[in-house]
């Protein structure tokens, strides 16, 4: 089973996963087993926020500071984002 | 001297798009003798390989042309001796490193020196869940006991499993046994990979092509599991040429995503082109990978659309499955610039009904593979 991100949970990549710069094409991305995909500007965000200490309540205050914005809008989109990648099997708690 | 245009002298326009992956295919020796091997009919031989430091500046100009995974692969990649230095040249090099294997050779000593050498991701192939057609089918005694050994193995190590199950009409009815096997050993992706006709596989053909109900069932089983194991398993499945309307975009278009490096150096835009006949791949014993990549004749004669004729020429698609396979075309037609007969559009469609009839008629014998003798049934 995937387990459910709780605010305290501390999301990382997954066994395999590797963010990396592709210097070649100007971009970051997400490298896995037979698979890879760039990610947007927010989620890339999100994913170099996953050093293996914050937990997601941490990833939406470093964001909600960073942007000044609404923290329960940030903890939303964080908390779905994070469920995709973790459906995706790219991030697991 | 001669004015003729050789299909090399394109106008100079920009560079082609980078690769995204190197497909480095080490040795062509396998413990292994399975009847669909994807390698060449003519086995290269462990004399003519290229020696460690050459694969290591292989991987470097990957990287820098702009491959981001390599997969090593053969034959039997572990059948190497120098397979550690190799992990670690292509992970030095920042790729991510895949090692595609079928695990027989692999002990806790090497796994170790593997996982060391910076390893990412280990795909490892099962011939079947039921001991005796595992055995029957890879030409190996007591193959699958090793195997799951070996996926044990990788997980004590803490890598990630893909287990990657070639199927076709002696096995697909154990898809269920095959999804549970890979739950079971922990693995997080499964690949179900259909036999591909060509080179000894298309030697096969009759003993392998599964029938249509099978193909149904099949079909219906991934779609149930995919659902089921959300999260837990990620089943990857294509459903095969001989059954489908529309060819598969091979390799993502010839040299539009992929490289292979052939154990002898060939570069090749796909790992079966070697099938072709009248080309003069380029060899990185010669030349460097950008060179092979941007400027040689093998790679320029069928990337893009200039080369396609009707009905690819003229069809929506064209940029979406690039017209299908070159080396299912060759090896159907006799032509390698034919449309893929596997799309419906095709005049040689009817081939594959034929097929599929005369395979459904036929008994299962395997022709083996064997290193210096094409193909013949026993
Ligand atoms: S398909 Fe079978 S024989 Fe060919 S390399 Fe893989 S394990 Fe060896
Ligand atoms: S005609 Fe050619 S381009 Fe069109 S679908 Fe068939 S193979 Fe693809």
């Amino acid at each position: 089973m995937t387990a459910v991100l709780t605010p305290d949970s501390i999301p990382r990549l997954a066994r395999g996963m590797k963010l990396r710069e592709d210097t070649a094409r100007g971009q970051w991305v997400v490298l896995g087993p037979e698979r890879m995909f760039v990610p947007d500007e927010i989620a890339l965000e999100v994913l170099r926020l996953l050093d293996g200490t914050r937990s997601v309540d941490g990833i939406v205050d470093e964001l909600a500071a960073r942007y000044a914005a609404p923290r329960g809008e940030i903890a939303a989109d964080v908390a779905s984002l994070l469920r995709e990648l973790a459906e995706k099997g790219v991030v697991q708690a | 001297m001669n004015a003729i245009i050789q299909p090399s002298d394109r106008s100079p326009g920009p560079p082609p798009e980078p690769p995204l992956a190197l497909l480095a295919e080490l040795t062509h020796r396998c413990p292994l003798r399975c009847p669909y091997c994807s390698n060449p009919v003519e086995l290269t031989r462990v004399a003519a390989e290229l020696d460690t430091a050459t694969w290591a500046r292989v991987f470097r100009e990957a990287a820098a042309l702009g491959c981001l995974q390599v997969h090593l692969s053969g034959g039997e990649p572990t059948a190497r001796r120098d397979i550690a230095e190799i992990v670690r040249a292509a992970s030095e090099a920042g790729l991510y490193t895949n090692l595609i294997t079928a695990g027989v050779l692999i002990d806790a000593a090497m796994m170790a020196r593997l996982a060391e050498a910076g390893l990412d991701h280990v795909q490892l192939s099962v011939q079947d869940t039921e001991p005796g057609s595992a055995e029957r089918i890879g030409g190996y005694r007591n193959a699958l006991p090793k195997k799951l050994a070996c996926a044990q193995l990788v997980r004590d190590a803490g890598l990630p499993l893909t287990l990657n199950a070639v199927v076709h009409r002696q096995n697909l009815d154990r898809l269920p046994e095959m999804i549970a096997l890979a739950l079971e050993l922990g693995a997080g992706r499964l690949e179900v990979a259909h036999v591909q006709y060509y080179g000894w596989a298309l030697a096969n053909r009759d003993a392998l092509l599964p029938t249509r109900a099978q193909l149904e069932a099949a079909t219906a089983e991934v779609t149930r599991a995919r659902e089921d194991l959300k999260g837990r398993l990620v089943i990857d499945y294509v459903v095969p040429d001989y059954y489908a309307k529309r060819p598969k975009s091979c390799m993502g278009g010839w040299g539009r995503r992929f490289l292979a490096v052939s154990p002898a150096g060939r570069v090749l835009p796909c790992h079966a082109a070697e099938s072709l006949p009248g080309f003069d791949f380029p060899n990185v014993r010669e030349v460097s990978l950008r060179e092979a990549w941007e400027n040689s004749e093998a790679f320029n004669r069928f990337r893009g659309t200039g080369w396609m004729k009707e009905p690819c020429r003229s069809c929506a698609r064209a940029e979406i499955d690039w017209g299908g396979c070159r080396c299912q075309a060759f090896a159907l037609t006799g032509d390698a610039a034919a449309t893929d007969p596997a799309c419906g559009l095709s005049p040689d469609h009817a081939l594959l009904d034929m097929a599929v009839r005369e395979a459904a008629a036929s008994e299962g014998d395997f022709t083996y593979r064997v290193m210096g003798a094409a193909p013949q049934k026993a």
